[in-house]
This record gives C-alpha cells, structure tokens and sequence, in this order.
C-alpha cells in the first residue's frame, strides 16, 4: 500500500500529473503536489471543513478523501474561483459584508457555499444556517458570513 | 473631504484571503525537514529511557543540554518560579509534554518514526485539579513547590469583616469555570531556516508577538538575538493561544542550527487540543455583604486557579490568578474588598492567556453576585446593578485601579430598554404558562485595555512589555510605509492603521503600506494581545504622522515661501491655506530626497520619523444581554437573543469593531454553553479532537444587536479604546445568567459553565427529586 502511484487529477480545468502513495489525502496533494496552498487544514478529522473543496460540483473534506480516489473527477478549489482577476460573486460579498478576520477558515467556506448554491440557487434562511453549520469559523461568529452568503445568493441568480 | 477615520471601509487585507494566495505558515514548508514530536502518555512520571532504532533522527533532553530551560519570572514574593525543559529531561509532569523531537523528509515519515521512539516512563503519583493539588498529601508537581502553590497573592482594603457583621444579606456561593482551549482554527507551527552563510536562523512562526519569541529563543540557545530573525505569515487566528512562547519553536530553531536546513513544525489538532496552552480553569468562593438598600458593602473571595504544570512566558503562569484579583471588583462601587488569589500547578497542560485572560470569570463572579443580591431583595437585575455601578470618573476602585470615563450607567440603561425588560417578564409568563421557560441575563463589566509600561510594571513582570514604536517614512515616490512592532492576526489593523495615517498625512489609505511581523524590518516590539494594538500602536501611528507632517509643511513652506503654520495637507498636497498655491506631497518627497541642498539649513534629507507611545491604559465598557430558552427535558440551551451596547470610545472603522464584538461574544457563549477541555481522574486529556471540543457553529449563534455609545476620553491621543476581548468578557455571564433566569421556578442556581446539557440536567434532576 505504499508503493507511490501516478494520478492525473483534474483541479481547476487544470491537469496535474503527480505521484503519490495511496494514503494520501486529497488536501495533502492538492497543497503539497499541486501546489495549490489556498486549501487549509484545521483539524484533519473532517470536523472544521477548512478544506472543503469541490468534487463534480459536491462540497467535501479533501482531509477525508484520498488523492486516488479523485482521479476523473473535476475538482475545484479556492485558487479557482476568480476569473480574469475578477472575484467570484462569492468572494466579493465575504470582502463587502467583513465575512473574514484571519481568513482561515474562509477557503473552506467559500467553497461550501459556492458549491451549495450552485446546486440549491434559492434556499431559505434556516437550510442555509444547516449548511454552513458544516463549517467551523473561529473569528467572526458566523453572522457576517451568513450575511455574505445570502448576498452573494441573490448576486449568483442573476 | 470626510474623515477617513469613522468609515467602514473595506480590509486591504482581504483580497489575498480571499484568492487562496495567503500565506500560512504550514504553506511555507516546502524543501523543509519535518519535525515531529514523541509527548507523554502519562501525566507525570521519571523517565527511565529513551530508545530509537537505527536510521531515524532523534534529538531527545541530552542532545539539547546547552539549551537552557524556560524560567518565566515575576519579582514578587509571592510568585516561585518553575522550570520548563524544551525537551523533558529526566521528569514528564503532563499529558503532551514534548520529549524528543523527530526529523524527517516528509510529515509521514516524521510520524512514522516518532512511533518508533520508545519512552519508558515509571510513573508518579499525578493531581490534575488546583483542589486536589492543595491537599496534604498532594504529589507535588515540581520538587521545590511541596504544596503545589506558585502564586499566592492577597489584597485587603480592611473593613470587609465589619462590613458583613452589619450586612442586610450576605450572598455566598462557589464558582467554578472549565477549562478551555483557545483554539484557534489554524494551530501553531513555524519553519526554521538556517542560512549557511551567515549563520543565521530565520524563523517563519505563527506566533503574535515576534520580537518577544526572538528575545526568547536566542537567550535559551545562547545565541545573539542578531542571529535570528522572526518573521510572522499569515495567521489564522490567536487569541492568546500564540502569544506565549511554544517551546516547539525554540526546539525548531535549535534544529535547524544543528542539521544546518531548514526544518518545519505544523502542530496538528490533537496535539493542540492536548499541549498548546490551555485556559480559565478557576474555582472561586465568593462571598457579597449587601446593605439594606441593595447596596453592595464588601467582597471576600478565594480565587483558585489551575495554571496546569509550567508558567508561561514571558507574562507567566501570574497572569490569570494577578488580573482576577486586581479586577475582580469590576464596575462596582464598593469600598471593602478581601481577597486571596492562588495558582496552582498540576499535572495538566500549562495554561496562557485566552481573549479576556481571567475577566470571563471574574464578569461571571460579580454578575452572579448582582443577581443573587438582587433576587435578595426582590430587584430586578437592571435595578440591581443601577443602585452599585459606577458614575463619577476618574473611580479609583477597591482594588487601587483608576478607571477613566466611561458610561457603565447608559449602557446598562440602554440594554435594559433594548431588550424591553418589562414586557420580556410578561411573555416569560405567558411562556411558562405553556409550558416553556425562557429566561434573560444582563453582565455589565469594564474591560482594561491599551495599557503601556507603567501598568504591565505593577505586575512586577521580568519582561516588562507596554511601549510600541512606529517607523514611518515616505518613499521617493510619495508612498507611505509604517514599520511596527505590533503583530496583527485577523484584526484588520493593516486597514485601521492606514485610516489614521490617511486623515494625518492626507493620503489615501489604499496607497498606505503597513510593515509587521518581521523583526528585521521593524522596531523592537511587544506584538498584538491585550486589546492593545490600535490603542497603542496607533497612537505611535499618530505621533509619527504627526512628526512626518511637520517635515513635509517645512519643506512646502519653504517652497513656497509661506510660514509653515499656514500650510495645510490634505488630498496629497500640500496648500497654502487661503490660497490657490500648493505642491503634491510626491513632489516634496522627490525634493526630501534627491534636491535635499534645497531644504533649509539643519533639515535632514528624507522623509522619516520615529514615534513611540506609552499609555498609562483606558477601560473599555460594555452590558450585555442574553435572552434564552431552556429546554427542561433535554438540558439544552438555544440562545434566541444577544443584545450589545458598547463603548469603546472612537471609532475608527465601525465594521471591523462590530466583528471583532461578533467574534468575542462567539467565544464567550461557547465558554458558557459548549466548550471544555476534560481530563479523567487518571490525568489523560479526553477533549482531543473537534468530535469532544465542541466549538459552536452557525446554528446555535444568534444575530447580534449591537449599539454603541462613543465616551471620549482623553486617556489615548486617538480617542480610541481598545475592544478585542469585550465581546469574550461579557457574555458568559449574559448567559449564565439569563439560564438562570429561566431555571428560578425550578430552584436552580447555575454557577459553573460551560453549562452544558448534562449539568443543568443534573442540577434539574435534584430539583425533581426534591418535589417528587
């Protein structure tokens, strides 16, 4: 089971070729293989989700997932969700409703969000609070973040 | 134009955090050694030896002899210092100790070996509650300390004995806080960079106070300080928990010298639940003498604190039980005070400070008190606490601190009205009549903030923090850089700073860089704790402004030829006041610097200045109000309403203060509610991961309702008082007791928090068994 196997994984419209032992997490590649930091690691035991990213547009724990599992799937992350220089819907309403404070947290919570909306574009105020409870932020009381949620949710439908 | 100060402007800091192109700490470990380190599984025990296979790197307690061991000192004959080894020598005294230390090509590898290490531990005789560790025959943690006793602090006012004999009512009841982790959502870690050609280490670490962690570091090593550089990343969150110093660092930084590379440590959860820093493990008796009118006559209070098995430095293991007995008394008016306040070592994790340090509890003692004196003579809580607020300033109070203007009476008068007491009480019955029992709390308390040199001296600390300095300086190009010894971690002060500078200098703020977090670019510094940085620092901020202002309105003067009392700066110029003439501040600087033979005589060329501010402190104020259900069957608490009235003086920007208030009130519900660090009578800690540690979430943190009252004192020069802690203050108590408030027909006093589910179930169940 050690013995490193070669991927070629999807992340960001993007392939990355790498090579990695079959224990492996998947937010271990993408930040270590791949290069791509943005995606945090607060507790590695799938309770905090600050590395929540997106497997075929399905928010998970990349600290619960292995790299070989995902080879084939269209991954996203943090690093992907900007176009142009231009902020996703989402970014720009956690920056205009101060929806971070040390912005740890935040990838994994952008990325939850992004990811549940896209598939639930109007949801109400109380499924909202049920999935983004999925998420532990340490700074900002969560309030903000809803707030910028529920903005960024408007924004997304037009 | 409007003043930048007072704006809600959006963070500079956030576009980065935003894009995933922070940079933490753990994403700086590339081509790194990994450390991994070999803890206790025992509390306390000797250790008999230390055996690794062949093949593996392994540093271990004798590897490391030159390194001396952590000594946090007071000056004080009540304090006995203790010794903290970087790696345990021949004794473990908790549960996480670090014992060797493990250097390997990947994090894997590192685990992998460090489970080849093998400890034989003979066990000792452990005590890990501060009760246990004062009996008789207590095993004592450290040799030297036989009663376990490291602090042992009195203060008497006299009069507290007569003032009971004569008493109305005397209020008595024991108090106890669980003991908490910080925990902030990034745990710690640092790379250390041993640069072979000049023998220096750069140490990249998530700490808050990087000057002090190079001051630390070089004097156990023995190295000069000039050897090592600290630079600070991004950090994702402190709270206290990276102010103190992580003997881990001093340990990576010791390695990275012996294996000449770099070599990184990124503490994972487990080990940070089970051997950061933990906090606010007290247990108090407090005893309250009321007079006839409700007035509050004397206190008398037995405060013991857990401060786990070493001090912390530099602020030491005093910090908890010296702050609960210098301001216990909070915002009351009372002459007679008697208190005795203890630390206590045990065989548990060492414990630091914690946003509020020890004021949670000491909040939760005096608005117990409030509300019990008041159930005494059948007052509601607000009239309770109107009879014995302070309201002259400047208060000197009974414990000796000075409070300067603040507006204790309004706030809690603005609660009162915003919460809408009186017909609260008419749907509590209507409530109860149904069957359902809710329940509302008020904490009113001060909050001692921005205090400098003269206050930290008081504690008679061996490191005596307080000052910051500020460089600034304007480029050639016109831009302005502010180098500072305060270390920012989430609080936007990149963004607040640059407000003050942007209405000092008339620039725009955007264009405003703020230097922190690298100790060979900024002066000498104590980092950002205590509710201090925008406080201190930005008073330096505004000195410096102040010094770079008056160069810029010589240079324009001289220019063209006006006084330099009639030129005004604003916008990026500088203007003859009353007239069309003015010079853009880029052009003065490009003249400061490469025409300097046209400045006056004696004017030096460039554009800097230096400023260093010392505040003697302010007091923040706040009340606070909590609204709860309680469900009787399930012991489970939601929180329906949170209701803050604050004043902390100016304002500089109003949505950063507001979330720094949403994120302390945060903490402070999960004290009340959720969070506990548990360690079983066997001395293992319980709570080591997010499954046992129960951080809130979404769904059990309320909208907040915040107001704010703007006291302007003249205790700091920016107007502003310092509110980082307030919100992790008040509300425990807020909760506590407004749980209970709705628990009083079910005969249940709650005095221990968190208040979880199986407590108040427990405590129902005796109320149950009583009426059955």
């Amino acid at each position: 089971m050690t013995e490193p196997i070669d991927l070629t994984l999807d992340v960001n419209g993007r392939s990355y070729q790498v090579r990695v032992e079959p224990r492996r997490t998947l937010a271990d590649t993408l930040r270590d293989d791949c290069g791509l930091t943005g995606t945090h690691l607060g507790c590695e035991h799938g309770v905090c989700g600050a590395c929540t990213v997106l497997a075929d547009g399905l928010p998970v724990r990349s600290c619960l997932m292995f790299a070989v599992q995902c080879e084939g799937m269209e991954l996203r992350t943090v690093e992907g969700l900007a176009e142009d220089g231009r902020l996703h819907p989402m970014q720009q309403a956690f920056w205009e409703n101060h929806g971070l404070q040390c912005g740890f947290c935040t990838p994994g919570f952008l990325m939850l969000a992004v990811g549940y909306l896209e598939q639930h574009p109007d949801p109400d105020e109380e499924e909202l609070r049920a999935v983004l409870s999925s998420n532990l932020c340490r700074c900002t009381g969560y309030q903000n973040i809803l707030k910028a949620v529920r903005q960024a949710a408007a924004d997304m439908r037009r | 134009m409007t003043p930048w100060v007072g704006r809600p402007i959006l963070r500079f800091e956030d576009p980065p955090l935003l894009t995933g192109e922070g940079a933490f700490v753990a994403d700086l470990t590339r081509g790194s050694s990994f450390l991994r380190f070999v803890r206790s599984p025992v509390p306390h025990g000797r250790i008999v030896s230390i055996e690794a296979p062949g093949g593996i790197t392994v540093f271990t307690a004798a590897d490391l002899a030159g390194v001396r061991p952590l000594r946090p000192l007071l000056h004080r004959a009540d304090y006995r210092p203790v010794e903290q080894p970087i790696l345990a020598g021949d004794t473990v005294r908790f549960v996480g100790e670090p014992i060797a230390m493990v250097a390997a090509p990947s994090p894997e590898e590192a685990e992998d070996h460090a489970e080849q290490v093998f400890v034989d531990i003979e066990p000792i005789d452990h005590v890990t509650s501060a009760a246990d560790a004062l009996l008789p025959d207590a095993p004592p943690v450290h040799r030297h300390v036989s009663d376990n006793v490291v602090v042992d602090a009195r203060f008497d006012t006299g009069g507290v004995d007569e003032a009971f004999d004569a008493a109305e009512a005397v209020v008595e009841f024991d108090l106890r806080s669980r003991r908490q982790n910080a925990m902030p959502l990034e745990a710690r870690g640092s790379v250390a960079s041993y640069d072979r050609r000049t023998g220096r280490v750069t140490l990249a670490a998530s700490v808050q106070s990087p000057h002090v962690v190079r001051t630390a570091i070089a004097d156990l090593i023995g190295m000069p300080e000039s050897d090592l550089r600290v630079v600070v990343p991004d950090v994702g969150g402190a709270f206290g928990q990276k102010f103190c110093l992580a003997v881990e660092d001093a340990a990576a930084v010791w390695a990275a010298r012996r294996l000449r590379t770099a070599v990184s440590w990124v503490e994972d959860r487990r080990e940070n639940l089970m051997s950061s820093f933990h906090s606010r493990d007290h247990h108090y008796r407090v005893r309250g003498a009321f007079g006839p009118d409700g007035r509050l006559l004397a206190v008398d209070a037995d405060l013991l604190c857990n401060v786990g098995a070493y001090s912390c430095y530099p602020v030491t293991c005093g910090v908890e039980p010296l702050m609960a007995l210098a301001e216990l008394p909070g915002p009351y008016d009372f002459r007679n005070y008697r208190v005795r306040s203890r630390g206590v070592v045990t065989n548990t994790c060492p414990m630091a400070p914690y946003r509020g340090v020890s004021r949670p509890v000491i909040t939760l003692a005096m608005e117990r008190l409030m509300d019990k004196g008041a159930a005494r003579f059948g007052l509601e809580p607000d009239e309770v606490r109107r009879r014995n607020l302070i309201r002259s300033f400047p208060y000197r109070s009974a414990a000796g601190l000075v409070y300067d203007e603040g507006s204790y009476l309004e706030s809690l008068e603005r609660t009162v009205e915003a919460v809408g007491l009186a017909d609260f009480r008419e749907r509590q019955d209507a409530a109860a009549a149904r069957g359902r029992c809710i329940g509302v709390g008020f904490s009113v308390f001060s909050e001692r903030t921005g205090y400098g040199t003269e206050a930290f001296a008081a504690r008679s600390m061996d490191i005596t923090p307080g000052y910051e300095t500020v460089d600034l300086a304007m480029d050639p190009s016109g831009n302005v850089e502010a180098r500072l010894g305060a270390s920012p971690h989430g609080q936007g002060l990149e963004t607040t700073l640059a407000q003050l500078i942007g209405d000092e200098l008339g620039v725009d703020p955007a264009t405003v860089r703020i230097v922190h977090g690298d100790t060979d670019r900024t002066p000498y510094g104590w980092g950002t704790f205590a509710s201090r940085s925008l406080v201190i620092a930005g008073g330096a901020v505004k000195l410096a402004s102040g010094l770079l202002r008056e160069k810029l309105a010589g240079i324009a003067a001289a220019e063209m030829e006006a006084a330099p009392e009639d030129i005004v700066i604003r916008e990026g110029r500088a203007c003859v006041s009353g007239t069309d003439a003015g010079i853009d501040l880029s052009d003065l600087a490009r003249i400061a610097y490469h025409a300097s033979h046209r400045l006056e005589a004696g004017m030096t060329p460039g554009l800097a200045a230096r400023a260093t501010y010392d505040p003697s402190g302010t007091f923040s104020n706040a009340c606070h109000a909590a609204v709860v259900e309680v469900d009787l069957e399930t012991g489970g608490v939601e929180v329906k309403r949170f209701v803050v009235v604050e004043d902390a003086g100016v304002l500089i920007n109003p949505m950063i203060v507001d979330g720094q208030l949403h994120g302390g009130v945060t903490q402070g519900i999960a004290q009340a509610l959720y969070e506990e660090i548990v360690y079983d009578e066997g001395g293992n800690i319980l709570t080591t991961s997010l499954l046992d540690f129960l951080p809130p979430t979404m769904t059990e943190i309320p909208e907040f309702e915040i107001h704010h009252l703007e006291t302007v004192s003249e205790a700091t020069i920016t107007g502003a008082k310092g509110l980082g802690e307030g919100g992790a203050i008040g509300a425990p108590a807020a909760i506590i007791n407004a749980v209970s408030d709705a628990l009083r027909p079910y005969g249940v006093e709650v005095d221990e928090m968190p208040a979880t589910p199986a407590r108040l179930r427990s405590l129902l169940r005796k109320h149950e068994r009583k009426y059955a």
